[in-house]
């Protein structure tokens, strides 16, 4: 694409936030009772988290892969593709991340995490939680229906900010793992900056806040 | 340099005016304009896609579009344009066309891809999506990969399975190089931005596209919506009467159609109403030179 630099952010919606926010209602019902188990995976991501030993760091790595997988699909190639045609080179970056995940955080056990110990463990704790329990809130408190809450586990934005909390409070800097959900905060950032939504804030906050504890974190061994 | 007119051009021009005469209830027929290479008539005012189609697979809005397309037909509309890069834009006015009556459509869609040999393939995924026999006019997105493109796209026209060849370009772009495409092929329409604030093209490709005989649509007539938006905080002047204008949306697609050049401009929406006060704007008085200039000073000044 030549002249790059003439094209604003409008000219990359494609949809209007009518169609985008519908979207979630429509997938929200096919999917359901999907998200019951994505609230049971998130809750044994916090009482893994909470609870330590030694194979936590695999357990939480392997449900929120098995979340980017699921996002992959379910949302981004089944539903977002029908008014997005970038959604399935996005959905080849969630299943990438998947993958890291499975190898960083099963197969080296290198993802393990503080519970409440440090400045980034609490950090860390209280983006899950913003994922976790305030996202799905959004959509009523922003005045929408219910039904296009977005919940952690099958919706990106909650995904990614979860992982990002997780993250923060790993005991050691993974920036291999952080740069695919900051790459999404800034499409997705952009792309709900551009309809106006508020939500636009939250994920450049939390992409800002992960960048500046990354930077100023030192990558410590594993106890 | 204008074209003159013949005498099918005359009734066809002053087709909507004696329609609008005849006391019925029915909506008056929207005033047509020649394209300038066949002097096929189509109507000044189209439909376009861009963002208010790509409604994906929801029934409930794929509906709403059909309903959309019913009132434009309805109102003596034609020209609906698309393009791959709309999403799912195409399968929702096939979805349209389904239910619809679709004879009556003037199918013009776009080539938007970097790979020239993926060309013919997108376009023939594009008339699937459509569900039409052919397209009537197809043009080169943005002058995407123009070259290879407009070769496919005039093989097409030689062999009869499409009825006329354009390009595109949006927001002032690149028009130097359209320009010079426009010199060096004979291409049957252009699409390019032009609204009361956007006027950019009034200046060079508008006269040289009547100058080489080819048809003009206009894009992003409201500028997405912006334009509408900001004059509705101011009222209505009066001379918006003189030409039979009850909103702002009229007054600006007045503004653009009235220009000699342009053959049709395609504002895109999801609303019933809108698209019939649309098409309203193709009936009744346009204004004339002197009232296009006191228009331009009235909005420049808000």
């Amino acid at each position: 694409m030549s002249e790059w630099w003439t094209y604003s952010l409008s000219d990359f919606l494609l949809f209007s936030p009518r169609t985008y926010y519908r979207l979630f209602e429509l997938y929200n019902l096919a999917i359901w009772p999907a998200q019951l188990a994505a609230l049971a995976g998130g809750i044994a991501i916090l009482m893994a988290w909470r609870r330590g030993g030694r194979a936590h760091g695999r357990m939480i790595s392997g449900l929120l892969a098995g979340a980017w997988l699921w996002v992959a699909w379910a949302y981004l190639l089944e539903h977002y593709d029908t008014i997005n045609w970038a959604a399935s080179y996005f959905a080849i970056g969630f299943v990438l991340q998947a993958l890291l995940l499975l190898w960083v955080g099963v197969v080296r056990d290198r993802l393990r995490l503080k519970w409440w110990r440090d400045p980034g463990s609490r950090l860390g704790l209280g983006v899950f939680v913003l994922a976790f329990a305030i996202y799905p809130l959004m959509a009523p408190l922003f005045g929408r229906p219910w039904l296009q809450a977005e919940t952690f586990g099958v919706a990106p934005d909650p995904t990614v900010v979860a992982t990002l909390g997780i993250l923060v409070a790993a005991e050691r800097k993974q920036l291999m793992l952080v740069v695919i959900p900051l790459v999404w905060c800034i499409v997705s950032g952009a792309t709900l900056w551009t309809m106006e939504a508020p939500e636009a804030f939250v994920l450049a906050a939390i992409a800002i806040l992960t960048l500046a504890w990354m930077g100023l974190r030192r990558s410590a061994p594993i106890p | 340099m204008p074209h003159d007119l013949t005498r099918r051009d005359l009734l066809a021009l002053t087709a909507g005016a004696a329609a609008a005469l005849v006391p019925t209830a029915a909506p008056a027929q929207p005033t047509l304009r020649p394209i300038p290479p066949s002097r096929e008539a189509i109507p000044a005012v189209g439909l376009g896609t861009w963002i208010t189609f790509n409604v994906g697979n929801d029934k409930v809005a794929r509906d709403s579009c059909t309903e959309v397309m019913r009132a434009f037909f309805a109102a003596g509309g034609t020209l609906i344009d698309s393009s791959p890069m709309y999403g799912s834009s195409q399968k929702v006015v096939g979805h349209g066309l389904n239910k619809l009556d679709s004879a009556k459509v003037f199918a013009a869609d776009k080539v938007w891809i970097s790979s020239a040999a993926s060309g013919p393939a997108q376009i023939e995924a594009s008339r699937t999506a459509w569900g039409v026999p052919r397209f009537d006019l197809l043009q080169v997105h943005n002058l995407l990969s123009w070259e290879p493109h407009l070769k496919t796209l005039f093989a097409m026209k030689a062999l009869g399975s499409l009825r006329y060849v354009g390009i595109t370009t949006s927001e002032g772009r690149r028009h130097a190089e359209f320009e010079r495409v426009m010199r060096a092929h004979p291409l049957d329409f252009i699409q390019v931005t032009y609204n009361i604030i956007d006027r950019e093209v009034e200046a060079r490709i508008l006269p040289l596209a009547q100058e080489r005989g080819m048809a003009v649509i206009v894009n992003r007539p409201f500028q997405e919506g912006d334009l509408t938006r900001k004059l509705a905080r101011h009222p209505l002047p009066a001379w918006a009467a003189e030409i039979e204008c009850t909103s702002w949306a009229q007054v600006i697609l007045k503004f653009i159609i009235s220009h000699p050049a342009v053959t049709c401009a395609i504002p895109a929406t999801t609303r019933v109403d809108h698209v019939r006060e649309n098409m309203a704007a193709a009936t009744g008085r346009m204004p004339d030179a002197a009232l296009r200039a006191r228009m331009i000073a009235h909005v420049a000044k808000l």
